[in-house]
């Protein structure tokens, strides 16, 4: 009854642009045998009701994605950093908005 | 201003209207998922289409009519579709026959009808008919991907397995002659001509066999030749399956007329 | 379109089929800070580290609701082909459709659990994952179609608003669009059946029947009752099921009797009125026993729908081997070319 690994389609991640202007947002995945089909199929399976003006199809398995245990020193480093943000600096009220 | 004569409106309705009821017998099962949604668009293109149309037709022929009356309440002898639309979902069998649906029947009838309608459209979106010219446009879209979606297919299957290709080659020579009616025009097509309001369909025709053509030999699949029988479903003589396929659509419409749904 | 089913245990997720056991005490740093996010209602993604069984928990639930989404074509595809308007049909169509794209979503959500499409839907195939039951009764007339909206669906976005805060987020987020979908599915049936309602004689008494087939078949879809429920305190406990099945239940019906009103059909159960007292309508016995012979794979359309399941998968078989066949023909072309 298992269908073999290599029988099926493989997996694409979608991304659409909702309008121009905006980025294209990721928006789920979806089986394709190829990319040309991959973004036929995203048209009809993620903007039936008008979500997009442009899709990106990427190979699932082209994804390289950080790894949760390194969360810690890839993201924690920058906490301390408030000089980064606009509201570490001071400025008198009476200079208005800046 | 010229109009296009409502018999001319019916014919591009009755073959959208039917061949939206046989992509929708796939809903529900489809080769895959994804699939299953890509044809029910199509299959929504068509049934959007044949309602524009039918209510076009039923604003001119006044009296009560609607799109509802057009659609369930003529019978198969008055409609006026290419009998290449009505036939079942898979091989050449008698109208009492049952069989599995095929989807390469269904992928090559999609092919054959929308490389004719990218460009039938695409001559009416210029008629001096504004409604139908406005309709035209819309559906000229639709078509479009239609015939991209059909023709990807086509290819896949033609130069897929040794399965598909058969499969395709055998919906190929089985659907092909009923290509013929596109080119022998009905009186309602030469009244519509006539009016100005439509492009005579001969003269697409070099430009229909370049489409079938490309894809073809793309897909690795021979062009059969074509000799004898020419259908006449657009002159309302049908093949039988299309008795069958109004009883199923028009049954329960029937079974209560005047009601509103 | 949606399933009771989530607590409905079945082998898909639970290979051994034991009884999965409540959370032990945390033994390990990743356990711990595990249950320190789900208790601070925090998010999982899929490259987190999870238990096992939460895991499995998430695969046979989600792999259940996708199955309900795409068996769940099928009543309702019954009536395409003979809906009586053009903008009926259009709309059936449409609404088909969007069950199957609810299906492709959560397959896709259960996916990034580490399991392939393929093999839940042999799990769905072979019996041993289950789907809701509600979709193993027939559609006998055109008003099944508007029911299955009103009540159905109705039942259905119950179940899924809280769904969309889930602990797990790929389910969350698949259900977010899928609730934004299915919104409006409920009153596009709703309105239907006040159409129908407005109608003749025949089509009231075709609504009025229709209720009466489905509306106890609807109280069972919330699940058995909280007693009666292996799985509901664990999942509550891991943020996958946040309100119980009497609870959603109860809701169902208080907001269910105002619009059967309006609409002007009878409830089919001589037990509903309201209760002053505890401010919600006191309801009949569900047929408990009818429920699981369903369940269990013996209602009266348990074989048709798994069998047009499995031929259509079967029969789709060599449509997407050529896909694949076309594909690689083509890769191969292109290094050639590029050698």
């Amino acid at each position: 009854m298992n269908t073999p690994a290599l029988k099926d389609w493989p997996l694409w991640e979608v991304f659409v642009r909702s309008k121009q202007g905006l980025e294209h947002k990721h928006c789920g995945s979806l089986h394709a045998a190829d990319a040309a089909q991959a973004l036929h199929m995203a048209r009809d399976v993620y903007t039936r009701r008008q979500e997009g003006v442009s899709i990106w199809v990427v190979p699932s398995a082209s994804i390289t994605a950080s790894n949760p245990d390194d969360k810690g020193e890839l993201f924690d480093p920058a906490a301390d950093k408030i000089y980064r943000h606009p509201t570490f600096y001071e400025i008198p009220e009476e200079v208005g908005h800046m | 201003m010229s109009t296009a004569p409502n018999d001319y409106l019916l014919h591009l309705a009755d073959n959208a209207v039917v061949l939206g009821q046989r992509d929708a017998e796939w809903c529900g099962h489809g080769p895959i998922l994804e699939e299953d949604l890509a044809l029910a668009n199509v299959s929504l293109d068509l049934i959007g289409q044949a309602r524009l149309l039918y209510q076009l037709a039923a604003t001119r022929i006044g009296n009560g009519a609607t799109e509802d009356t057009l659609a369930y309440f003529r019978d198969d002898t008055e409609f006026r579709n290419y009998t290449l639309v009505e036939l079942p979902n898979h091989g050449a069998l008698v109208g009492y026959a049952a069989s599995d649906r095929d989807y390469a029947t269904t992928i090559v009838r999609n092919f054959l009808y929308s490389a004719l309608m990218v460009l039938v459209w695409d001559a009416l979106q210029k008629s001096p008919d504004a409604d139908l010219a406005a309709i035209a446009a819309k559906s000229l879209k639709e078509a479009r991907y239609h015939l991209h979606h059909a023709a990807d297919w086509v290819v896949k299957f033609g130069d897929g397995t040794e399965e598909s290709h058969a499969r395709a080659q055998a919906a190929l020579d089985h659907l092909f002659p009923y290509t013929e009616e596109f080119w022998t025009p009905s009186a309602a097509e030469d009244a519509a001509i006539a009016s100005g309001a439509a492009t005579d369909v001969r003269t697409l025709r070099a430009a229909w066999d370049a489409i079938v053509a490309d894809t073809l030999a793309e897909a690795t699949l021979k062009r059969p030749d074509v000799r004898g029988y020419v259908p006449e479903g657009k002159h309302g003589r049908h093949s039988e399956h299309l008795s069958y396929l109004l009883g199923e659509m028009q049954g329960l419409a029937r079974a209560h007329p005047g009601a509103t749904w | 379109m949606y399933t009771q089913a989530m607590d409905i245990p079945d082998e898909s997720g639970n290979p051994g089929g034991k009884k999965l056991s409540v959370v032990p005490p945390p033994q390990s740093e990743q356990e711990a800070a595990f249950e320190a996010r789900i208790d601070a209602d925090g998010r999982i993604e899929p490259q987190d580290w999870m238990p096992e069984a939460y895991r499995k928990t998430l695969v046979r639930q989600i792999s259940q609701h996708a199955h309900s989404e795409i068996v769940g074509m099928l009543p309702e595809g019954n009536w395409i082909s003979r809906a009586p308007s053009l903008k009926r049909k259009a709309i059936l169509i449409a609404k088909v459709q969007d069950e199957g794209g609810h299906g492709l979503y959560l397959y896709s959500a259960a996916e990034t659990l580490g399991t392939s499409r393929g093999d839940m839907i042999d799990g769905l195939h072979s019996g041993k994952a289950k789907y809701s039951s509600i979709f193993n009764y027939p559609t006998l007339n055109w008003a099944d179609v508007g029911v299955i909206g009103w009540l159905v669906d109705g039942a259905a976005i119950m179940n899924q608003i809280p769904l969309c805060r889930c602990s797990y987020g790929p389910y969350a987020r698949a259900m977010i669009r899928v609730c934004k979908e299915e919104s409006f599915h409920q009153r596009q049936g709703y309105e239907a059946l006040l159409v129908m309602m407005k109608g003749s004689e025949a089509q009231r008494r075709m609504v009025q029947d229709a209720v009466n087939r489905l509306w106890w078949k609807c109280l069972a879809m919330f699940g058995p009752p909280d007693a009666d429920s292996p799985h509901s305190a664990q999942g509550m406990r891991w943020g996958i099921k946040r309100i119980s099945n009497d609870e959603l239940r109860q809701k169902f019906i208080d907001a269910t009797v105002p619009q059967a009103k309006v609409l002007g059909v009878t409830l089919p159960d001589p037990d509903l009125k309201w209760n002053e007292e505890r401010g919600h309508h006191d309801y009949g016995q569900i047929d408990w026993q009818e429920f699981w012979n369903t369940v269990e794979g013996n209602g009266p359309c348990n074989k048709e729908r798994l069998a047009t399941r499995v031929k259509a998968h079967k029969d789709g078989q060599w449509v997407r081997d050529a896909a694949l066949a076309h594909a690689q023909k083509q890769r191969a072309r292109a290094d050639k070319e590029a050698a």
